[in-house]
């Protein structure tokens, strides 16, 4: 009996060791393409960081407004953030080049999957990025629109902009990765859909009289004899 | 050497049949039909009256006008010449009017107009707005003469405004102009002015044409350069000034965007020289005698302008936030909550905030076209304040009231130094 049960352990032992010199191999293969990978993610996030500064990254994203908006946010600026997503990136191909060489039938599959998306996600990543960057022009552009024709609740246009063109970006960026593909674009298609007849019926029935004053001010009629009256509402002299 | 790809081959030709002048008069036009028959006259009168040895050409680069424009400028005649107390034309009078190459836009038809003045080798030149309403005869002297008999290069005009016309001009741009650039220019973006032919080829060769500026910033870029490259400048008294209300003009935020974006440009183009200036503007010598007429009040709604800018600076905070100090911003929101009859918009946050954008610009802190839009809602402040403090006062009275800013422009300038290389609002 004593004899079997140390027969029994030998041999699993044995089956340990051999699996274990088996996969020992693939283990140091997995570090070494780790730690290359690193290094590798390392001198393009240089190269990347030296290419974005000659674009001057940072300061056409001064000029648009993206640097203020990320420091509000407590993010670094464009120039950081692009480079450290170029290491990521890179890095996190490596690792899972690195996962493969392990060698895990059951690994294989999802790896092979995501290297497939990667290029997708990074175009996601772009799409989003993009944007971000329209939907804080647009929103901007707006919000200066509004206050200089004095339209009430200029912030409110602002924020709808921006929401609208964000919306559109993640809808785009799902779209890209295949994420529930038609549903993505139908649930736009109705959230948009919706959003715009709610509006139209809110200022049609809730804002009439908003709605009058605003049509009479951007369509004044102004018969003869009128100007003079026109004349005494200029806010300001000319300039 | 004229430049020949900026005449067009109509102009050309038109132009080589005149030869050589002494004295050349652009009037750039775009459907003027009202009023452009009167410029003629009064630019062909002044002519006779005062230039009569002279050889002179009357010049019409026109934007592609549909209401017949240029056909009145070429037909338009003065009957009797002795009725209005001048001989006749003792020279061939020359008149040319083609359309302009490239794209129509006043910064086109300049060109035109600089191109033609060293093409026939001009000695003095002038540019008449063609929708003046009160241009007469002695506009081409007090234009002119400056630069034909006493040998400056540049001369501004002097008008005499109604009193609170042109807060834009009086209590920003000039102001500026004199504390940054040292000299004392009244009217940096009238519609008239006068130069020496030379002047012009020197213009011609500047690499701004194909750049942003426009309109109101070519002529505010002119004066500046005249200054920077040390020309002879000075001012002529021309009267009051009255244009033909324009039905596609630009609004508050349309002109605050050219002028103030011209003038933002100007400080980056001339960093070197407005750096190296110090102590208060020089005054320039004035031709002309310049005297007073009642001109009609302008009348406007004080109250409404009020309520805008309060209801709508909360609104633009974000955006200001980028763009004025911290400081600067919490003293405009504490003047934003006076009293109407309190209300102030004092002198030194003023001028602050227009350096404060100034820098902001130059930096490009935000968008540079969202940056001067964000500018109207403060200058309809600053007006207000201006208005509530000056309703009682007269014409001299003003003009002190703008002298004591233009003091406050040239004390804080070491501030817009400061700024200039300062980072972004956010970051103070």
């Amino acid at each position: 009996m004593k004899h079997l049960i140390a027969q029994s352990l030998n041999q699993t032992l044995g089956k340990f060791y051999n699996m274990l010199l088996l996969f020992l191999p693939h283990l140091f293969a997995m570090l070494i393409v780790v730690v290359v990978g690193w290094l590798v993610a390392i001198i393009l996030k240089i190269i990347a960081r030296r290419l974005l500064a000659l674009a001057r990254v940072n300061t056409l994203s001064e000029g648009s407004g993206i640097t203020h908006i990320l420091r509000k946010a407590d993010l670094p600026p464009p120039l950081d953030l692009l480079s450290r997503l170029v290491f990521w990136v890179v890095w996190i191909g490596f690792i899972l080049l690195g996962l493969d060489a392990l060698d895990v039938p059951a690994l294989h599959m999802q790896i092979s999957r995501l290297f497939l998306l990667l290029p997708q996600i990074f175009v996601s990543l772009l799409i989003l990025f993009v944007g971000f960057l329209a939907a804080n022009f647009f929103s901007r552009a707006a919000l200066l629109a509004a206050v200089n024709a004095n339209l009430p609740s200029a912030r409110v246009v602002s924020g709808f902009v921006r929401f609208i063109i964000f919306l559109l970006a993640i809808a785009m960026a799902l779209e890209q990765l295949a994420v529930a593909h038609g549903t993505v674009l139908i649930t736009f298609t109705i959230a948009f859909g919706a959003i715009m007849l709610s509006l139209a019926i809110a200022f049609g029935l809730g804002g009439r009289g908003v709605a009058q004053n605003m049509l009479e001010r951007l369509f004044p009629q102004t018969p003869a004899g009128k100007e003079e009256d026109k004349e005494k509402t200029e806010e300001i002299p000319p300039v | 050497m004229a430049e020949a790809s900026v005449l067009s081959e109509q102009f050309l030709r038109q132009l080589t049949a005149v030869g050589e002048v002494d004295i050349l008069i652009g009037v750039p036009t775009f459907n003027n039909h009202d009023t452009i028959e009167r410029v003629v006259n009064a630019i062909q009168i002044g002519l006779t009256k005062y230039f009569h040895r002279e050889r002179c050409a009357l010049i019409n680069p026109d934007g592609g006008s549909t209401d017949g424009t240029p056909e009145l400028f070429k037909n338009a005649s003065v009957k009797d010449f002795g009725m209005l107390l001048t001989s006749s034309p003792l020279r061939t009078f020359h008149r040319v009017t083609a359309p302009f190459h490239g794209i129509p836009g006043k910064e086109t038809a300049l060109r035109t107009v600089f191109a033609a003045a060293d093409l026939l080798r001009a000695k003095a030149c002038a540019i008449f707005s063609p929708d003046s309403l009160s241009v007469t005869p002695e506009w081409v002297d007090g234009l002119i003469r400056p630069v034909y008999r006493e040998q400056f290069d540049f001369v501004a005009p002097a008008y005499q405004r109604p009193k609170f016309d042109g807060l834009l001009v009086r209590g920003l741009v000039s102001p500026a102009i004199g504390a940054l650039y040292g000299v004392a220019i009244h009217e940096p973006v009238g519609g008239e002015v006068g130069l020496s032919g030379r002047l012009a080829c020197h213009f011609l060769e500047q690499d701004v044409w194909e750049q942003e500026l426009t309109t109101f910033g070519l002529e505010l870029w002119m004066a500046t350069t005249a200054v920077v490259d040390q020309y002879r400048i000075c001012e002529s008294f021309l009267g009051p000034r009255i244009h033909a209300a324009k039905q596609f003009g630009p609004d508050v935020t349309g002109t605050i965007r050219q002028v103030v974006g011209a003038l933002f440009l100007c400080l980056d183009r001339h960093e070197a020289f407005w750096r190296g200036r110090e102590g208060a503007p020089q005054g320039l010598p004035l031709f002309g005698f310049p005297y007073n007429v009642a001109l009609e009040p302008l009348r406007f709604n004080r109250r409404r302008a009020l309520d805008t800018f309060r209801s709508q600076l909360e609104q633009l905070s974000p955006i200001l936030e980028g763009i004025l100090t911290p400081q600067t911003l919490l003293e405009v929101r504490d003047a934003s909550q006076l009293s109407d009859r309190d209300f102030r918009y004092p002198d030194e946050v003023w001028v602050k905030t227009v350096y404060e954008f100034a820098a902001a610009h130059h930096r490009s802190a935000i968008n540079r076209d969202h940056l001067l839009q964000a500018l109207p809602l403060l200058y309809r402040g600053w007006v207000n304040s201006f208005l509530q403090e000056n309703q009682k006062a007269d014409a001299e009275r003003i003009d002190r009231r703008i002298e004591a800013l233009a003091g406050e422009f040239v004390r804080l300038k070491s501030y817009l130094m400061d700024r200039w290389t300062a980072g972004t609002g956010g970051e103070r």
